[in-house]
């Protein structure tokens, strides 16, 4: 069974009549199946025209479920989003760029999800549909565990929504990997920072890649508030003891812990 | 929403399509399938590799990734169906440029051009590294793609000509070149018999298990399409090859025990869509998994259980050379260094799995697939299934690279095996899992050395023992045990030596050839510890290998006096680029950032050929009564360019142009035995058998002619004009009678290299002749990441005579980007990193700057004075950035891959 609605209302019918798996990029569904073809039931929402694209309104910025990787890399969009923007062109290469979605990215929950950081930056939250409903829920919310979301199974995603609090400053992405292109991370930050007078008033820090779930550094970025941008303040003990790092093929743990501090500080150099 | 009975319409090129079939199906098995587009190739089904790129409304985009129903209205562009100004002109950018080797990736590389240079006409470096950074190449080392794309512009859409004269020393274009630009060469998965059974291997789960099979009938009975169920009752001849007979262990389909993860119990076979469609987890087998070890150490333990019970200790084989008193000299020697040095599992990571097709002619079971070694497989194939070896004939297909993994079997028996139950064609084509779970890897080894000098600085002593892990069976396990304790002097004066080796089994993968065949292993210890020594001496790092470097008259720790070495000659042209590099690092370091350049050098030296065995090779060239040239070409052309190597030096040999030569590759029914493609002997060998073809033939001609020398030989039809001077005799070849090989006039040439078998001590002739090369590297490393970026890395290879100097520098670097690999990325974990997605390879931003400089010092045994060079190229890159990561972060790593938690563990244990 597959279908490919060209409306949200169809699609979200067809999804409160059973357990369908929900398709877009494809970028993740095929690379998981040993098959020739995808094994549905399969709901596909490449197209629903109304579900691709990005909005900036005066609530923020909504950008639907089947906009993909090289959509936003080619939106213009306010500086916060350089985080988010550099993170679209490390995600996998040019091909995956061209039909993976943002939304997929959030879908597919890796601990390794590119997009995760940056959207943690932006306290981006997750529009969730049913044919009766629709929810927000804020990226942290949304992602329980590594390939775990609070999506119910009558639930799509629709859209990611950045609000308009979290439009200010500027943001930025580093990834580090053992290659240049195609590669999972060993660690990646994001920061987005507002800094106003000289001195910071907005700080928004993340760290993926190195645990369960991608998470923001609360403690951290509370130091950096009303003052100047300062790496120093990211320290290896504070960042290890955010993001409870693990051992796996790409990097063990011990090196997770320095790693990543040293490149969330590279991450904030960039605004002293 | 659209109806289904519609079918989902496309375009592909200028051509409309509507296809009806499932809406999920990837568009690569419809473009493949369907419509027959076979420029789309499938390399891991997994966004990957890119090997699948087309254009989809002028995007790129992985096909294997795509629902066909997502190309419904859509455009779609495949090699074949592209615009065809473009399409040329990289085609022809890409054969001027020597960009494709094996030709697997080119296709997918020439899409992304085509997308970039649509937007983008004079891209810069940076710019195609990113367009085209989606899409892996094993081969190339990618240097040469980026030029070809870069010089698209410039380039004219008609085919260049070759320039007259010797056809040696020429780097013309590979003769065999268009259909890998093209789009239409013919790799393994790509041809089928009509109504050609699909074969799919059941295959354990388990490192080590016993295994009963369970009701197969009844299996097969509720299975519709499947229309054959083999396990290892079916086989009727021998059930159990191996490269090397003697040790010959490995079943094609595992009886009662399997020995590593992925080892095949059974096969099915059947109608291709229900076939693909089985889940074989429902298979009726039962596992009773054994405890198993998976490292050297593991399976030397005491307790490790035996594999094979006539091996004792897990031990396959041991090899030894040694001269001297090495202890003695230790013990006297001014400064002695040691260490101890770890390698991982490293895969082949060809972008083409495992593939092929067999089927019946008449009572000949003909078999197409990708190989290295068709005689070799035509040996196994027919003892495994219990045929005379005139009853099997193996036909290469294109090989989607190798690299010493395709010298093995791999699906030959098991096709052959469903053809000959189901009497109907049949294929096989290796998902990338499958690919890497069953195909060889290079040994992991553990090795020990301790190296003396003289206050002098000249080496007096080594010993060395490493312990290498073969794995579950013994494919080329004693091939790497014997060649180690030869090379792990390095090429280097060494009086007195003792190197051991063995090889122990594990149920890890099973470990083979792969480019090096252990040397590059044994490398990586001995030239750190050159560093060493030569801190300890107080000596120049370069001149101390200067200092030691073999040279003629010297002998070898076999006792053999060499000749012809030009180690001294890459050694000395690298020089001033020593100096130069060590000035570039320290202006760099003059600054206080937390990143720190630094430099190093390491040699190789290989012998070509077998060790100590006869590998001869034969080439035939024969004229028909029509007046065509036809040169049987044996050496399979798995990418690095025998096809225009060998032709290169028979035309020569006979006095003809390239082009005259009409080419019969390497199929066992008519084309004489060259022998395998690895060892880095086809140059050499089947160079120096085609050398004597060539001679044979014109001193034929020359009688028939009645000169005593030819300026030129022309082929026309029906007749042969020999011209000399102002002398012209013509032949009437349709006048003379044709041999059993259907020739009028043949020459058929055997080279077998002298060697000696060697002694308790490895003492002997291993080799007729070696090729040597040293490489510079310099890195950058992130002090407080622990990551190395490679800059650049200068090559000086002797090859003795650069038969195609484009083909050459595509060896190195090829060899450079694997030794890239080996040093800083790629580790093998079994069970954890079975696709490309885990186990990474080198990509196009991860390349250095790379110079290349031939050097020529002539061989009196190589053809023309050619020696070998496939291998050479990859041994000194590890060592050479081994080496310069220690001197610009003082960290000495001994395990490699030096990943980055390896790198900053090692340098925080220096500060």
């Amino acid at each position: 069974m597959y279908k490919r609605p060209n409306s949200l209302e169809d699609a979200l019918d067809i999804l409160a009549s059973g357990d369908w798996m929900i398709a877009a990029g494809c970028t993740d569904l095929f690379p998981a199946t040993q098959h020739k073809s995808l094994r549905g039931p399969v709901l596909d929402l490449s197209a629903i025209e109304s579900l691709r694209g990005i909005a900036v309104t005066a609530n923020g910025v909504h950008i639907g479920a089947t906009t993909t990787w090289a959509d936003l890399t080619r939106a213009e969009l306010p500086p916060c989003f350089d985080g988010l923007k550099l993170a679209a062109r490390e995600v996998g290469a040019t091909q995956i760029q061209n039909r993976g979605t943002l939304a997929g990215n959030l879908c597919n929950a890796s601990p390794a999800a590119d997009g995760v950081p940056p959207l943690l930056t932006l306290n981006a939250e997750v529009e969730i549909s049913t044919a009766r409903a629709t929810r927000r829920v804020p990226v942290s919310a949304f992602l329980t565990g590594p390939r775990q979301t609070a999506l119910a199974s009558d639930e799509m995603v629709t859209a990611i929504h950045v609000p308009q609090s979290a439009l200010s400053g500027q943001g930025h992405f580093l990834k580090l990997g053992a290659r240049k292109y195609l590669v999972i991370s060993i660690a990646m930050t994001s920061a987005r920072i507002t800094v106003e007078d000289g001195c910071v008033t907005q700080a928004a820090l993340a760290v993926g890649s190195c645990g369960p779930v991608a998470v923001r550094l609360p403690e951290i970025e509370a130091l950096m508030i009303g003052q100047p941008v300062d790496p120093r303040v990211i320290t290896d003990e504070a960042v290890a003891q955010a993001i409870a790092p693990i051992d796996d093929i790409r990097a063990d743990a011990a090196y997770r812990a320095k790693g990543a501090a040293e490149l969330l500080r590279r991450t904030v150099e960039v605004f002293a | 929403m659209k109806d289904p009975l519609q079918g989902i319409s496309f375009s592909v090129g200028q051509t409309a399509h509507s296809v009806f079939c499932d809406p999920g199906r990837r568009l690569s098995e419809v473009l493949r399938e369907d419509l027959n587009l076979k420029s789309v190739k499938i390399g891991c089904d997994a966004g990957d590799c890119g090997a699948c790129t087309v254009l989809i409304d002028g995007q790129q985009t992985c096909a294997c990734l795509v629902p066909v129903a997502q190309v419904d209205g859509g455009r779609v562009e495949t090699l074949e169906t592209a615009e065809p100004d473009l399409s040329r002109r990289l085609q022809e950018a890409f054969l001027a440029h020597g960009a494709a080797q094996c030709g697997i990736c080119t296709p997918a590389m020439m899409m992304a051009a085509m997308a970039l240079l649509r937007a983008t006409p004079r891209p810069d470096v940076h710019q195609v590294e990113d367009a085209l950074g989606g899409i892996l190449c094993r081969c190339t080392g990618y240097k040469k793609i980026i030029d070809a794309v870069m010089a698209v512009q410039d380039i004219s859409a008609s085919a260049p000509t070759l320039c007259g004269g010797p056809a040696v020393g020429q780097s013309i274009p590979r003769l065999d070149g268009r259909p890998k630009v093209d789009g239409s060469e013919v790799f393994g998965a790509d041809f089928t018999k009509p109504g050609s059974l699909l074969v799919r291997a059941i295959r354990s789960p388990h490192f080590h298990a016993r295994f009963d099979l369970g009701d197969i009938d009844g299996w097969q009975r509720s299975h519709a399409g499947v229309q054959a169920v083999l396990t290892a009752h079916d086989i009727s001849g021998e059930n159990r090859f191996g490269v090397i007979p003697p040790f010959a262990d490995q079943p094609a389909l595992a009886d009662g025990t399997v020995r590593y993860l992925g080892e095949p119990v059974a096969l099915v076979v059947g109608q291709p869509e229900a076939i693909e469609a089985l889940d074989l987890t429902e298979f009726p087998v039962s596992w009773r998994p054994l405890p198993h070890s998976l490292t050297q150490a593991e399976g030397a333990a005491a307790t490790a259980l035996t594999l094979h019970s006539d091996r004792l200790e897990n031990t396959l084989v041991r090899g030894r050379v040694a001269c001297g008193s090495p202890e003695a000299a230790l013990k006297a020697a001014a400064h002695v260094v040691s260490g101890r040095f770890e390698t991982s599992y490293v895969e082949h990571a060809y972008i083409e799995p495992e593939a092929g097709a067999a089927w019946l002619d008449g009572d000949v079971l003909t078999i197409q697939a990708c190989t290295q070694a068709p005689v070799m497989d035509q040996e196994e194939t027919s003892k495994v299934l219990g045929l005379p070896r005139d009853r099997v004939r193996i036909i290469p297909s294109a090989a989607g690279g190798g690299f010493g993994s395709k010298l093995d079997v791999s699906l030959q028996p098991l096709i052959g095996l469903a053809v000959l139950k189901t009497g109907q064609p049949c294929h096989m084509v290796f998902t990338r899992r499958e690919s890497m779970r069953a195909s060889t890897k290079r040994h992991p080894g553990t090795m020990e050395a301790k190296i003396g000098a003289d206050a002098q600085g000249r080496v007096t002593a080594m010993v060395f023992h490493g312990d290498f892990n073969t794995g579950a069976y013994a494919s080329w396990g004693p091939t790497v045990a014997t060649r180690v304790p030869v090379h792990a002097s390095g090429p280097y004066l060494t009086p007195n030596y003792r190197a051991t080796s063995r090889a122990i089994h594990t149920n890890g993968p099973i470990s083979g050839a792969f480019r090096g065949f252990g040397v590059p292993q044994a490398a990586i210890a001995q030239e750190v510890l050159y560093d060493d020594l030569a801190i300890a001496c107080g000596i120049d790092r370069m001149a101390f290998r200067r200092l030691n470097a073999l040279s003629d008259g010297d002998t070898t720790t076999c006792g053999q006096q060499l000749r012809a070495v030009g180690l001294g000659e890459c050694l000395e042209v690298l020089a001033p680029h020593w100096t130069r590099a060590k000035a570039d690092a320290a202006d760099f370091n003059a600054g206080h950032g937390h990143k720190r350049r630094g430099i190093g050098v390491a040699s190789c030296w290989y012998g070509c050929g077998n060790t100590a065995l006869p590998n001869p090779s034969t080439i035939r060239i024969g004229v028909t009564r029509q007046g065509q040239l036809i040169l049987h070409q044996g050496a399979t052309d798995i990418g690095q360019g025998s096809n225009t190597v060998i032709t290169q030096i028979a035309a020569d040999a006979l006095g003809v142009p390239v082009g005259a030569f009409r080419l019969v590759g390497p199929d066992t029914a008519v084309t004489p035995d060259c022998g395998k493609t690895s060892a880095s002997r086809q140059t050499f060998i089947t160079g120096r058998a085609a050398e004597a073809a060539g001679k044979s033939l014109r001193a034929s001609i020359l009688r028939l002619t009645n000169l005593s020398a030819v300026s030129r030989l022309d082929f026309g039809s029906g007749v042969l004009t020999a011209h000399q001077q102002d002398t012209h005799r013509t032949i009437d070849l349709t006048a003379l009678p044709e041999d059993a090989n259907g020739y009028v006039l043949s020459a058929q040439e055997t080279y077998d290299p002298p060697t000696s078998a060697l002694d308790e001590n490895g003492q002997g002739t291993p080799y007729a002749l070696y090729g040597y090369g040293a490489q510079i590297a310099e890195v950058e490393v992130d002090m407080k990441l622990g990551t190395c970026k490679v800059l650049h890395i200068t090559a000086a290879h002797d090859v003795g005579r650069a038969i195609n100097p484009r083909l050459a520098e595509g060896q190195i670097e090829g060899g450079i980007a694997q030794g890239l690999g080996l040093a800083l990325i790629e580790e093998y974990i079994p069970g954890k990193t079975e696709d490309l997605h885990n186990y990474l390879i080198p990509t196009f931003g991860d390349m250095p700057k790379v110079t290349s400089i031939l050097v020529e010092k002539p061989d009196p045994e190589g053809p023309m004075g050619a020696k070998g060079l496939g291998e050479h190229v990859l041994i000194p890159t590890a060592p050479a950035i081994l080496n310069a990561i220690r001197d610009a972060s003082g960290a000495r790593v001994t395990k490699v891959p030096v990943l980055p938690h390896r790198l900053l563990a090692a340098i925080r244990a220096t500060t």
